[in-house]
């Protein structure tokens, strides 16, 4: 008899037939309960003032409106911070960036909320604001207090290295533009609870932050949240402002409140991506080995904390991306600045403390003369010592080399340089660039109390099986890979298993659906839950039928009793009569892990996730307009789950990637208020902007070698990382604008302007030698 | 008239009492309850909300993808609208593009989908020129922030063709719409008379042709529109008349519809179109609509200015003719006296020695807003420029012609040196400013180089210039 091949199958997303459908449900979509009301914001128009009057009496007489609510009305504490209370639900006193929500509406429709807001008579006293990164570091504006990581001397190594390099590099943030918006749907409860539907990655969260401001216990507050229309690390806290605003305001009223926020409100009221500037010291021999290094990374990080703590921190841990530093010291700072709060969005700091370096070792490649490629290999971590991390743990599992040498083939990386450099010879406008970068990305929350998930398991008597546990779903598949990771626990069919809402009232005490671990950690907690219900069975049909518990086999939808084979339906039936509990939880808290944040020093990471990708750009030097033309891609995703959904998240992750570093272009005015808040202004890719030549294939000999669920590798952020090849592209193609005249200063995003004028800048210098490698006979 | 009739996923509908600015989005998903449809951006610019709607042209259904977002639900009278709940039927549960994405694993979060699906289903149901597009044209105008999009346009390859769908709806009456709701009047009048009519009854109402902006008033600007007249159920303004040396576009023709008449004229023009946001907008919008919205930052206007066009205005029975290089006045203020409305754009046909460029820049190239628009015509003769008509969007509160530059190219030979002058004089003509789509050095610098890039075109025909041309392999 076979067994079901649950695991490894490459099935479709458990809600495709709903997507394609439209019938799958988004919280927008769910019925509306009886005299449900409507919510919305009133917006602070200053970037930073003080509030010297706020008169809403127009608000609260305008049509439709059953309820003003403003931040001294809130009956509990009026904080939504996920890490410290430095962030309000309204606005006291102070607004700190253009946008901030200063009171809410409930109404009778979602229009006459919207009008009504505008109806505030607000009367500000401005106050000196930093809207820029480089206005906080000059007003030494710290939001948090700086952090160091390192190891040995790099001041020494420098000075005594060959060659030094000292360069500035900034990048943009990013909005995570889910297509589907904030909202949230708070219903009372008979009994002063609240039940909300949560567009959130992390309903603990929402159940906490609302229990907190509407003053109730955490057990009268239930979050639910079927899926997402999109997520991306936006949803992680920014959810719980929306929540927190329906629920108080479904308390004044006793009502359901309904708070969508619109694409404008959405993108001016909540977080993004932290820009950075990057600033760097570096000293190397001539084959590019880097000999010291110092980082200098400062991270907007908005008016509160939010996440930026850990953020931050993950940008000095991705510093290093696949390179071994002798010498090296990560200093980071966390300014504020009076714009929103940045958050969590796919990559958390690693995408920014990455691309520093790979800047880094193109800059180096450049001044010597030599391919960035082999300046990329000469530095990869290896055999001890070079395997030790700026944080002392050392790299086990590095597998880089050998995706890089099958990739570089594949991809004819050394064939296409020679034809490129050919092309642009007799190609006077436009211009083509090459570039092949790795990616190594740790895997864990470094905050390592938060690498604990929870399951729940029911079997019924007719064998069906209700699965439910911690993790949200966003899109990125989590439900159906845990589905098949009881599928074949059990060894059953996975339409025999229903998938359910995560939901605090069935799996307490989770975490954020964030850092990749959805599967790992929900996968390896349902198969602890499926395993407990099954060794139950087992032991009370080895009692029953007087075999060993090793005759029983759960095999192919069936049940072997010895030779016999009997339906799930049948043992499930038989045990219920025997009064044996069929339901079960399971959990699991990630091994290994340690971490000493004021020595920087531990294991943070479980495991490492790798790839590569090489891609060729194409530029104007007229206009700056450039496109990608070709990503060939290989990533490590361990032993895929779920090839289809793995595929599906490296792909999608490459090309979000790339509008960040291209496209998309957040832009404030000096007044502080965000100019880029709607499709029209904010240009995320487009289904032309996909490299025509798009060959991206999941690394076939790829396995984790540590015990995670069925040997995966976590994959929603990694993959983002994979584009910072096309950056790196791009900026090669500026450099052949104007061979000689050494590198060009570009940052990102590669907007056609960045592009433009760093042609126009390396065209501006005067020519000049490369400097060659020392052997010159 | 205090009903409108029209068809939902071939049901037919009466509705009444609602403003005649609800959006047929608001409709389906607050009154039908049809909630795959999904708002993304109210702004016409994802495409979440794509439905299919008809006309009915000779008594056979013209489908046209649309966005909902932004569609006043009374510009549906008559028509039939067609959602993703309605493209499955009992016999079919998943419609042959739904299969196609089930099979190619093409959504991922789920909440653009729909969207994507309805995109697909109005190009396999547009008979007219919609094969002509490619896929990644036809689904410009909706965004995914999952996929990446390769198992999306896979999918979209995969799909197999589907069978025409017969219309359901009849020809709205005989009467002229005259629709009261919620406090709100809309009028359809049916010809350029009964429309002179209704604007000199009401010389204040708002005249709305496509409504891609004018329905943004609504959705971002929360604008309240009490008298709408729309020119859409105009027949005679929906007509492009062919002469010997002209082109007139009626008022109320689509840019969809445009496309192929002024593409095959002049290819710059048509990927001008090609680009002009998305299929979903151009399958509303109009050519002259563009134009009269006077924005700095239209596509159609700086094209026209440089091909010379002229509107037809008209007031009563009274008609006059203006050059678009005196129709703009300032920031979004025009020539139009109240009360008199467009009735048509008259565009030159080429002559001999005619080279026509358009150039777009944007920060993404397929559906954005320009940061700089450039559009050249200029007649050649042994090599010296005969005439020289240079428009920019971007650069001013108008779009405008170079007049400076003009002079520097006109009459003399087309030189690099001729072209450095016409460059040099750019900077007299305009003096751009810095916002979210570009920095003011930005423009200047770029609007040149398309100077230098037209010389380069025109003087080496074949030499790669544009990079959306590059073939792939180097």
């Amino acid at each position: 008899m076979t067994r079901i091949a649950a695991a490894h199958a490459a099935i479709p997303h458990d809600s495709a037939q709903l997507h394609v459908t439209g019938r799958a449900r988004y919280v927008d979509d769910l019925p509306e309960p009886q005299g449900c009301l409507h919510a919305a914001v009133g917006q602070s128009k200053r970037a930073h003032a003080r509030i010297v009057r706020m008169d809403l009496s127009r608000v609260a007489a305008a049509p439709g409106v059953v309820a003003v609510l403003t931040g001294a009305d809130i009956p509990g504490s009026n904080q939504i911070g996920p890490v410290l209370l430095d962030e309000p639900a309204l606005a006291q006193h102070t607004v700190e960036y253009a946008g901030q929500a200063m009171f809410a509406v409930a109404a009778t429709s979602y229009q006459a909320a919207r009008k009504a807001v505008l109806l505030a008579d607000i009367a500000y006293e401005d106050l000196p604001a930093a809207i820029h990164l480089e206005d906080a570091l000059q007003q030494d504006l710290d939001l948090l207090p700086p952090h160091r990581m390192g190891r040995g001397e790099p001041d020494a190594a420098i000075a005594r290295a060959p060659h030094v390099l000292t360069g500035r590099f900034r990048h943009g943030g990013q909005d995570h533009f889910y297509l589907e918006g904030q909202i949230a749907l708070a219903v009372p409860t008979d009994d002063g609870g609240f039940d909300i539907h949560s567009s959130t990655q992390h309903p603990t969260e929402v159940q906490h932050v609302v229990a907190r401001c509407v003053g109730v216990l955490d057990a009268q507050v239930r979050v639910e949240c079927r899926r997402m229309g999109g997520g991306f690390g936006g949803k992680e806290t920014q959810a719980n402002q929306i929540a927190a605003i329906a629920a108080v305001l479904a308390q004044k009223t006793g009502r359901a409140v309904k708070f969508r926020l619109d694409r404008d409100v959405d993108m001016t009221l909540t977080g993004k991506r932290h820009d950075f500037l990057i600033d760097y010291q570096v000293g190397f021999d001539d084959e590019g080995r880097i000999q010291g290094i110092l980082f200098d990374q400062a991270a907007r990080g908005g008016c509160s904390a939010d996440l930026t703590g850990a953020i931050a921190d993950r940008a000095m841990f991705h510093a290093d991306n696949a390179y071994y530093f002798p010498h090296v010291l990560i200093r980071s700072r966390r300014m504020k600045t009076h714009t929103v709060s940045n958050t969590a969005f796919r990559g958390f700091g690693g995408p920014q403390g990455m691309i520093g370096i790979e800047e880094v070792i193109d800059e180096i490649a450049r001044h010597l003369g030599r391919d960035p490629l082999d300046v990329r290999k000469a530095n990869f971590y290896g055999p001890a010592p070079r395997n030790l991390t700026p944080y002392h743990m050392e790299v086990e599992d590095f597998v880089l080399p050998e995706m890089l040498a099958e990739l570089e083939e594949s991809s004819d990386y050394r064939a296409r340089r020679d034809a490129i450099a050919r092309w642009n010879e007799d190609s006077p406008i436009l211009k083509r660039g090459l570039a092949l970068t790795p990616v190594k990305f740790g895997i864990s929350f470094t905050t390592s109390h938060l690498n604990q998930a929870g399951a729940l398991i029911q079997l019924y008597t007719d064998g069906s099986v209700l699965l439910n546990h911690g993790g949200t779903e966003m899109g990125q598949g989590l439900y159906v890979k845990v589905q098949q990771v009881v599928a074949e626990e059990l060894q059953i069919p996975t339409s025999q298993i229903r998938i359910t809402a995560a939901d605090t009232s069935k799996v307490p005490n989770t975490s954020a659906t964030a850092a990749s671990s959805g599967t790992d950690m929900n996968g390896m907690a349902a198969q602890a839950a499926a395993r407990v219900l099954k060794e139950r069975l087992i032991a009370f049909a080895a009692g029953k039928y007087g075999l060993p518990p090793h005759r029983i086999v759960f095999q192919d939808g069936q049940v072997l009793l010895g030779e016999r084979p009997i339906s799930l339906r049948e043992l499930a039936k038989e045990a219920w009569m025997a009064r044996v509990q069929l339901s079960a939880t399971g959990f699991y808290a990630t091994p290994k892990i340690h971490y000493d944040r004021e020595k920087a020093s531990g294991r943070p990471f479980f495991y490492f996730a790798y790839g590569a990708a090489c891609c060729e750009a194409v530029i104007d030097t007229l206009t700056g307009e450039n496109r990608i033309l070709r990503a060939d891609i290989l990533h490590d995703v361990g032993r895929s789950l779920n090839p289809a959904i793995d595929l599906g998240q490296i792909e999608g992750a490459f090309v979000q990637g790339m509008g960040w570093l291209t496209t998309e272009e957040l832009w404030w005015t000096k007044e502080g208020q965000l100019g880029s808040h709607a499709p029209s202004t904010y240009k995320i890719p487009c289904a032309s902007d996909l490299p025509k030549d798009f060959r991206v294939r999941i690394w076939e000999s790829g396995r984790n070698r540590e015990p995670s669920v069925h040997r995966s590798k976590a994959v929603g952020e990694p993959p983002f990382m994979l584009a910072i090849a096309a950056f790196q592209a791009i900026k090669d193609a500026v450099a052949a604008a104007a061979p000689g005249r050494g590198s060009p200063r570009l940052d990102a995003p590669a907007t056609p302007e960045r592009v433009l004028f760093a042609v126009k800048e390396l065209r501006s210098r005067r020519a000049q030698p490369v400097e060659l490698p020392t052997a010159a006979e | 008239m205090d009903v409108l009739r029209f068809s939902v996923n071939g049901e037919m509908v009466d509705v009444a009492g609602l403003h005649p600015t609800t959006t047929l989005l608001q409709y389906l998903r607050e009154h039908r309850h049809l909630t795959g449809t999904k708002e993304g951006c109210a702004e016409g610019d994802c495409g979440a909300c794509t439905v299919v709607v008809s006309d009915l042209v000779d008594g056979e259904p013209r489908w046209r993808a649309v966005n909902a977002c932004i569609l006043f639900l009374p510009t549906l009278h008559g028509r039939e609208v067609l959602t993703v709940e309605g493209l499955a039927s009992p016999s079919r549960p998943l419609h042959p593009i739904q299969q196609a994405f089930v099979d190619y694993h093409a959504s991922q979060c789920g909440f653009c989908t729909p969207g994507f699906v309805m995109a697909l289903a109005g190009q396999q149901l547009d008979r007219t020129h919609a094969e002509h597009l490619m896929p990644e044209d036809v689904l410009a105008g909706n965004l995914c922030r999952c996929t990446g999009y390769r198992p999306i346009l896979e999918a979209a390859a995969a799909a197999g063709p589907v069978e025409a769908r017969p219309a359901t709806v009849g020809p709205a009456g005989h009467e002229m719409l005259d629709f009261r709701g919620g406090g709100g009047r809309f009028r359809a009048p049916r010809s350029s008379d009964e429309l002179a009519a209704c604007l000199a009854e009401t010389p204040g109402a708002t005249l709305l042709a496509g409504g891609t902006d004018v329905g943004l008033w609504v959705t971002k600007g929360l604008q309240d529109l009490d008298d709408i007249i729309w020119t859409g159920a105009c027949d005679d303004l929906r007509q492009i008349a062919v002469t010997e040396t002209d082109l007139r576009i009626g008022a109320a023709v689509r840019l969809y519809d445009a496309h192929p008449i002024l593409g095959e004229e002049r290819p710059e023009l048509g990927e001008l179109i090609r680009r002009f946001a998305c299929v979903q907008i151009r399958q509303t919008g109009t050519v002259v609509g563009n134009v009269m919205n006077a924005s700095p930052i239209g596509d159609g206007s700086p094209a026209f200015l440089a091909l010379d066009a002229s509107l037809v205005l008209r007031r009563g029975d009274e008609r006059r003719t203006v050059p678009l290089s005196e129709f703009f006045l300032a920031y979004r203020k025009t020539a139009l006296q109240p009360g008199e409305f467009a009735e048509g754009l008259v565009v030159p046909r080429p002559v001999d020695g005619e080279v026509f460029k358009a150039m777009k820049l944007s920060k993404r190239f397929d559906q954005d807003i320009s940061a700089v628009m450039g559009a050249f015509r200029l007649v050649l003769r042994d090599g010296v420029v005969a005439q020289a008509r240079l428009a920019f969007g971007g650069l001013a509160a108008i779009p405008k012609r170079a007049l400076a530059s003009e002079q520097a190219l006109s009459g003399r030979p087309l030189t690099a040196a001729t072209v450095e002058s016409a460059c040099d004089a750019l900077g007299r003509d305009f003096q751009p400013i810095d916002d979210v789509r570009a920095s003011a050095a930005y423009r200047s610098e770029a609007a040149q180089n398309m100077l230098r890039r037209l010389f380069h075109e025109v003087t080496r025909p074949g030499l790669a210039a544009r990079v959306h041309d590059l073939e792939v392999a180097a």
